[in-house]
C-alpha cells in the first residue's frame, strides 16, 4: 500500500499495522494510513467493512466498548495516542468527533456549543465563551439560523440544522482533526448539500475524516479516499485516482456497483 | 347438613365434565349419521355444554354463598329464642358464633350457655337455606346443560359460541381492576361522608390538634395538620434524603462504572433489599436503629429525645425505598440513548461529567417520576411508621422526637375494640380517603412524566 | 493551517492542573458512587446480621432434667382412653401439671417448679399419650425451662433467680436441644410453647386464597388486554385502573376488605377467606402488569404463522401465545406472591391481628399470618420473645427468598431471546 506521490511529509495522523478486535472477533486487520492535515479524507465501503470502526479507534471512542482492543500504533503530531501517558480527554478534545445520527443533547442551543469549551476550561469569561460559541456557530453555518433563540432546545432544531449543531459543538473546542462518521445519512438531500459545503469551507482549518457510504459525496468532499473490505484496506490514493482508475479489482468492482 | 361451597363447585364441575363427555359424543354422533362435516369439532360442542352447565350455577353458588349467611342470622335472630339476646355488641355476636359453630359441627357444645337455645334454629335455618341453594344450583345445572344440548347440530357453530363466552370471561377478568377501583373510592367516599356529617371537612384538613375521643366527637380533636407533617416528614423528607442520593448513586454506579460481574452479584442483593416485608423493616427499625439513635440524641445533648423517632422510622424507610429509587434511576438512564454518552465522550469529558452534566439531565423526567412514586410508597407505607414511629401527634420538626402519620393512625383508630359507626372508625375512612387521593395524584403525575418521557426517546 | 485562532495549548501547566484536578474529580465521583452501592450491601447485611444473631437462639431452647416417679406420684387415667380426641382434657383434669410441678419442687429443691414453664406439663402429656408405659415407672423428662431462667442460661445473664440457674448449671441438670414446639405450635402467652406453626398455616391457606383469585382474573385480563381489547376509552380506563391499583397503598385495600368484605358482605372476620381475598386484589395488578410483559414479548410472528393456517384468535392465544408467554407469567406471580406473603398492614385492619392460640383448621376460622405473627411477638414485654420474633423473621425471610430464588431460576431457564 505504498505509493510515492501519496506520501504525505507531515501527516496529521499516522496509523501503523492497526488491528481491532471485539473479543475474539477481529474487526480490523493490519491498516496502515496517513492523514493529511489539510485534507479531507473519505472512507469508503460496504457496510460492515470496518471503516466506522477503524475511525472510532482514531480518537479511542473503542475504549467505551468494553469487549475492544486496539493493537498497532496511532499518532497524532508523532504522539502515540493509545500510549499510557497519552490524555484520553486531551486526545478527544484535539481528536473530535461527529455522529451518523444528530446527537444535540437536551439542552439549549447556546448550552449544547459551549458545553465542550466549559469542561475544558477554554474561556476564562462569559464574554470569551460568547465569543467562542458564536464563531463555532458561524463555522458551521448555523450562525444566522439560530442567533435569535440561542435558548432554545437544541433538540428542537431540524434534523440538518440539529447536525450542524453537533459540528458546531465539535468546533466550539478548536480540535485539530475532526472525525465525520456517516453524518449525511440520516438526512434529507438539502440538509446533506448543506453539511457538504460547509466541509468544503472547514477544509484547510482542520484534517477531516469522513466516512460514507454515499461514493457520489466521496468523490465530491475529499481529496484522499481509502476503500475498505471485510476489514482490511484494500486501497488508497487521491480521490480522483480511486474513482477513475482504481488499481485494484476489488475497487472497480465496488464503485462500479457490483457490491455493497 | 351445610351448605359446602366447595364440594358443591365439585360436584358441578362433575356435571359440567359429563356435559363436556355427552355434548361432543352427540356432536360426533349426529355428524356420523347425518354424514354432514361438522362445522366445530366435537370438543368445541362439548365445551359448550360445559360451559352452559357450569357457569350460571357457579354464578349462584357464589352469589348463595355471600348471600346466605345472612339470611340464615335473620331466620335465626327472628326466631322466639333469640328474642332474649342482648341488642348489641361483642357479647351478642359472640353468641350468636357459639351458636353458629355447635350447628355447623365445628365443635362440640356451646361454650356460652346464652348460646344454647339458638342452636337449634340455627340448624334448622342452615337445613333450610342449604336445600333451597342446592335445588336451585343443581336446577340452573340441568337447565343450562340441557338447553345447550338441544342445540348441539352438525352446521351448529360451537367454536364461536364458546369463543364468544370465553370472550366474555376475558372481559369480565379485566374489568375486576375497575371493580377494585370503584370498590375503594366508593367505601371511602361513602365512610368519610358519614364522618364528615359528624365532623367537617375543613377541621380534619386545617385543625391542629389530633385527639380523637371514643364516643361522640369532641370539638376540635380531629385536626389532621399534625399527621400531615408527621408522613411528610417521615415519608417525603427523611427517607427521601436517605433514598435519593444512595439509589441514584447506586444507580450510576451499576449503569456506568460497575463490571458485567459486580451488576450480577449486586442486582440480586437489591432485589433481596426490596423483597424484605415492610414488617421486618419496622422491627429493624425499632429494635436496633431506634435506641442507637435515642442513644446519639442524648450524647449530643438533645432534649426529650425519645424511642421512637421520626428519624428511626424515615432512615429504615429510606433504606427501603433504595432500591425501588435505584431500579427507576437505572431505567431512566438506560434509557438515554447511547449516542448522547457518546457525542459527550467524544468531546473529551470524563465519565463522571457525562453523567452529570449529559445522562442526567436527560434522565431527569424519568427519575423525578421515579422519585413522585417512590414518595407515594413512602407515604402509604404502613409497618415501619406504626413500629416505630409512633402514635403521638406532634408538630415538631426535631427529627429525634415522636411523630405520627395517617397510616399510622388509621391503624390504631382500626384495631381497638370500637363500635363500627363511631367517628373514631369513620376517621380513619376519612384518613384513608386523604391518603388515596393524594396518592394516586402523585402516581397519575409520575405516570405521566414518566410516558413523556419514555416517548421523547422512542 | 489557516486557523483564525491561536490553538489551544493543552502542554500549559495551568491546563495540566486542570486536568489532573479533573481526574481527581472523576475518582471521588466513582468512590461516592461505589460507596453508594456498599452502604446499600453493608445496611443489608447489617439487617440479616442482627436477626440472625438474635433469631438463631430462638429454634433453640434450654430443658431441665426432671425426675417425674409416676409410682409414688400416681396419675390416675384411664390408659384405654388415651387414644379419644379429649385425650388431653382427660389428663389435664387427672391433674398431671400439679404432679409435675410437684415433682420439679422435689428435685430441683423449694421453688422448683417456678424454674420450668408453666407449660411443661403438655410436654409431659405427649410423652404420657406417645408411650402409656411411662406412667408405670420413673423416668426423667428434659421439660422446657422457664422463659427467664431459659434467656439467663442463653445469654449467661443472671436475674432474679440467677443463683438457682447457677445451681442448675453446676448440677448439669440444664441441657439445651432444638425448640420444637416453635415448629409445632401456634400462638400462645408462653415463650416456652409459643410457635409459629399456627401463623405458617393461616399465610398458606391466605396465599392459597389469594393466588386462586388473583391468578386466573390477572392473566385472563393481561391476555384481553394485550390480545384483544380494542383501543378505546373502556379499555383506557380499566389501564389506568390497573396502573394505579399497583402503586395505592396496600393499607388502603384493607379499608376496601373491611367496609365491603366484612361490613357489608358479612364474610368470617380474621379468616385466611378475607386475608386472601384482600391480598388477591392487591397482587392482581401486579400479575396483571407482569403478564402483559410476558405476552407482550411473544413475538409478533408467532400469531401470525397460526392465523394464517386457518386458527381463530381464541386459539391462537390459548394454544400458542399462552404457553410461551407462561414461564414470564409465573415469574411474575411468584414475585407478586411473595410481595403478598410479607404484607401485613391491610391484614392488621380486617381483624388478623388478634391473639389466636389455635391452628387454624380451615379457611374460615380465625388465623393469624407469618408477618402478623411477628408484629404481634415484637410488642410483647415478655423478654424470650425478642428472639421468637427474630427467628419467625428468618422463617418468613427463608419463604420469601426461596420463593424469589425459585422465580429467578424459572426467569433464567426460560428466559427466551426472539
Amino acid at each position: 500500500m505504498t505509493n510515492d506521490d501519496l506520501t504525505i511529509a507531515d501527516p496529521k495522523m499516522k496509523a501503523e499495522g492497526v488491528n481491532v478486535f471485539y473479543g475474539e472477533k477481529q474487526a480490523i486487520n493490519d491498516v496502515s494510513i496517513d492523514v493529511g492535515t489539510d485534507l479531507v479524507t473519505a472512507f469508503i465501503g460496504p457496510s460492515g467493512c470496518g471503516k466506522s470502526t477503524f475511525l472510532r479507534s482514531l480518537n479511542r471512542m473503542n475504549d467505551t466498548v468494553a469487549s475492544a482492543r486496539v493493537t498497532g500504533r496511532i499518532e497524532l503530531d508523532g504522539e502515540d495516542i493509545y500510549a499510557p501517558s497519552m490524555d484520553v480527554v486531551q486526545l478527544r478534545a484535539r481528536v473530535g468527533m461527529v455522529f451518523q445520527k444528530p446527537n444535540p443533547f437536551p439542552k439549549s442551543i447556546y448550552d449544547n456549543v459551549a458545553y465542550g469549551p466549559r469542561i475544558h476550561g477554554l474561556a476564562p469569561s462569559k464574554a470569551d465563551l460568547d465569543v467562542i460559541v458564536e464563531r463555532a456557530l458561524v463555522r458551521a453555518g448555523l450562525w444566522d439560523e439560530v442567533k435569535d433563540r440561542l435558548g432554545e432546545s437544541g433538540t428542537a432544531l431540524s434534523g440538518g440544522q440539529q447536525q450542524r449543531l453537533c459540528i458546531a459543538r465539535a468546533i466550539a473546542v478548536d480540535p485539530e482533526v475532526i472525525l465525520m462518521d456517516e453524518p449525511c445519512s440520516a438526512l434529507d438531500p438539502i440538509a446533506t448539500a448543506k453539511i457538504e459545503e460547509l466541509i468544503h469551507e472547514l477544509r484547510g482549518k482542520y484534517a477531516i475524516v469522513i466516512v460514507t457510504h454515499n461514493m457520489q459525496q466521496a468523490a465530491r468532499v475529499s481529496q484522499r479516499t481509502a476503500f475498505f473490505h471485510l476489514g482490511t484496506l484494500v486501497e488508497y490514493g487521491k480521490t480522483t485516482d480511486i474513482f477513475t482508475n482504481p488499481r485494484q479489482e476489488r475497487t472497480k468492482d465496488y464503485i462500479t456497483g457490483r457490491y455493497g | 347438613m351445610t351448605f359446602n361451597a366447595a364440594a358443591l363447585l365439585l360436584l358441578i364441575a362433575g356435571l359440567a365434565l359429563i356435559g363436556w363427555l355427552a355434548g361432543r359424543a352427540r356432536s360426533k354422533l349426529l355428524a356420523g349419521r347425518a354424514g354432514a362435516k361438522l362445522h366445530s369439532r366435537p370438543q368445541y360442542h362439548g365445551w359448550y355444554v360445559a360451559l352452559w352447565l357450569f357457569a350460571p350455577a357457579a354464578i349462584f353458588l357464589a352469589v348463595w354463598s355471600s348471600v346466605s349467611p345472612a339470611l340464615i342470622t335473620n331466620q335465626v335472630l327472628a326466631s322466639e329464642a333469640a328474642q332474649n339476646l342482648p341488642s348489641f355488641g361483642f357479647e351478642r355476636g359472640a353468641i350468636l358464633s357459639d351458636a353458629r359453630s355447635v350447628a355447623q359441627g365445628k365443635q362440640a357444645d356451646v361454650r356460652l350457655p346464652a348460646a344454647a337455645p339458638l342452636v337449634k334454629p340455627y340448624a334448622d335455618a342452615t337445613r333450610h337455606y342449604a336445600w333451597i341453594g342446592i335445588a336451585a344450583m343443581l336446577a340452573l345445572a340441568l337447565a343450562g346443560g340441557l338447553y345447550a344440548f338441544t342445540r348441539i347440530k352438525p352446521d351448529f357453530r360451537a367454536r364461536s359460541r364458546v369463543e364468544k363466552i370465553v370472550m366474555a370471561v376475558l372481559l369480565l377478568a379485566s374489568l375486576v381492576a375497575i371493580l377494585t377501583t370503584f370498590g375503594i373510592v366508593l367505601s371511602l367516599l361513602f365512610e368519610s361522608i358519614r364522618f364528615f356529617r359528624l365532623v367537617s371537612p375543613a377541621e380534619l384538613l386545617f385543625g391542629t390538634n389530633w385527639a380523637p375521643q371514643s364516643g361522640a366527637p369532641q370539638p376540635d380533636t380531629f385536626g389532621g395538620i399534625p399527621l400531615f407533617w408527621g408522613t411528610v416528614l417521615i415519608g417525603a423528607i427523611i427517607a427521601m434524603i436517605v433514598a435519593i442520593p444512595i439509589g441514584m448513586m447506586t444507580a450510576v454506579y451499576l449503569t456506568q462504572y460497575a463490571a458485567p460481574t459486580v451488576r450480577k452479584w449486586v442486582k440480586p442483593c437489591l432485589e433481596i433489599l426490596a423483597g424484605v416485608p415492610t414488617v421486618v423493616y419496622g422491627y429493624f427499625a425499632a429494635l436496633t436503629v431506634a435506641p442507637a439513635l435515642r442513644e446519639f440524641a442524648v450524647m449530643i445533648g438533645i432534649p426529650n429525645a425519645s424511642t421512637e423517632s421520626a428519624l428511626a422510622a424515615g432512615i429504615v424507610m429510606g433504606v427501603m425505598i433504595i432500591p425501588f429509587v435505584s431500579s427507576m434511576a437505572d431505567d431512566s438512564i438506560n434509557a438515554v440513548p447511547q449516542a448522547m454518552r457518546d457525542g459527550s465522550l467524544a468531546l473529551g469529558a470524563t465519565p463522571n461529567e457525562t453523567i452529570r452534566q449529559v445522562l442526567i439531565p436527560a434522565a431527569l423526567p424519568g427519575v423525578m417520576g421515579g422519585i413522585l412514586l417512590a414518595v407515594s410508597r413512602a407515604i402509604g407505607e404502613t409497618m415501619i411508621v406504626v413500629m416505630a414511629a409512633g402514635l403521638s401527634a406532634n408538630m415538631t420538626a426535631n427529627p429525634f422526637a415522636s411523630v405520627t402519620t395517617v397510616t399510622a393512625q388509621i391503624v390504631k383508630l382500626l384495631t381497638g375494640d370500637q363500635e363500627f359507626d363511631s367517628a373514631k372508625t369513620l376517621a380513619a375512612f376519612a384518613l384513608g380517603l386523604v391518603l388515596f387521593i393524594v396518592t394516586l395524584l402523585l402516581n397519575i403525575a409520575a405516570l405521566r412524566i414518566v410516558k413523556k418521557y419514555r416517548e421523547a426517546y422512542e | 493551517m489557516n486557523r483564525d485562532t491561536t490553538p489551544t495549548d493543552w502542554k500549559a501547566a495551568a491546563m495540566q492542573k486542570r486536568i489532573a484536578g479533573r481526574y481527581a474529580a472523576e475518582r471521588r465521583f466513582k468512590l461516592m458512587g461505589l460507596g453508594a452501592v456498599l452502604l446499600s450491601g453493608a445496611f443489608l447485611a447489617f439487617l440479616l446480621f442482627v436477626m440472625v444473631g438474635n433469631g438463631a437462639r430462638g429454634f433453640i431452647y434450654t430443658h431441665v432434667a426432671v425426675p417425674i416417679d409416676f409410682k409414688s406420684t400416681p396419675l390416675t387415667v384411664d390408659t384405654a382412653r388415651l387414644d379419644d380426641a379429649d385425650a388431653d382434657q382427660l389428663i389435664a383434669n387427672a391433674g398431671l401439671a400439679d404432679i409435675v410441678d410437684f415433682a420439679a419442687d422435689e428435685a430441683l429443691g423449694d421453688g422448683g417448679a417456678e424454674l420450668i414453664s408453666e407449660n411443661a406439663w403438655k410436654e409431659v402429656r405427649s410423652a404420657i399419650k406417645a408411650d402409656p408405659e411411662l406412667l408405670n415407672g420413673s423416668s426423667v423428662f428434659e421439660l422446657p425451662a422457664a422463659s427467664e431462667v431459659d434467656i439467663m442460661a442463653k445469654e449467661g445473664t443472671r436475674g432474679e433467680l440467677g443463683a438457682r440457674v447457677d445451681a442448675l448449671e453446676k448440677d448439669g441438670k440444664l441441657s439445651t436441644g432444638i425448640h420444637w414446639p416453635f415448629f409445632k405450635n401456634a400462638d400462645a402467652t408462653d415463650p416456652a410453647v409459643a410457635g409459629i406453626w399456627g401463623a405458617l398455616k393461616g399465610s398458606v391457606l391466605t396465599i392459597f386464597i389469594a393466588f386462586l383469585i388473583a391468578f386466573p382474573t390477572g392473566v385472563l385480563a393481561a391476555l384481553y388486554l394485550e390480545e384483544y381489547a380494542p383501543k378505546n376509552r373502556w379499555t383506557d380506563l380499566i389501564e389506568v385502573s390497573i396502573n394505579n391499583l399497583a402503586a395505592v397503598p396496600s393499607i388502603i385495600f384493607g379499608l376496601l376488605a373491611l367496609a365491603v368484605f366484612i361490613n357489608w358482605f358479612g364474610l368470617c372476620q380474621a379468616s385466611p377467606l378475607v386475608g386472601g381475598l384482600t391480598l388477591a386484589l392487591m397482587t392482581m395488578p401486579v400479575i396483571v402488569i407482569a403478564s402483559r410483559n410476558a405476552i407482550k414479548a411473544v413475538p409478533p410472528s408467532i400469531r401470525d404463522a397460526a392465523l394464517g393456517v386457518g386458527a381463530s384468535p381464541v386459539q391462537v392465544v390459548f394454544h400458542h401465545v399462552l404457553p410461551l408467554a407462561l414461564p414470564g407469567i409465573l415469574t411474575g406471580t411468584i414475585i407478586g406472591m411473595a410481595r403478598a406473603l410479607g404484607e401485613t398492614a391491610p391484614l392488621l385492619l380486617v381483624g388478623m391481628r388478634a391473639f389466636i392460640g389455635d391452628v387454624p383448621g380451615g379457611i374460615c376460622s380465625p388465623s393469624t399470618v407469618l408477618p402478623m405473627q411477628i408484629f404481634l411477638w415484637s410488642d410483647e414485654v415478655d423478654r424470650g420473645f425478642v428472639e421468637k420474633t427474630s427467628a419467625a423473621i428468618i422463617v418468613l425471610l427463608i419463604v420469601l427468598l426461596s420463593m424469589n430464588a425459585f422465580a429467578i431460576y424459572l426467569r433464567n431457564k426460560f428466559e427466551k431471546r426472539w
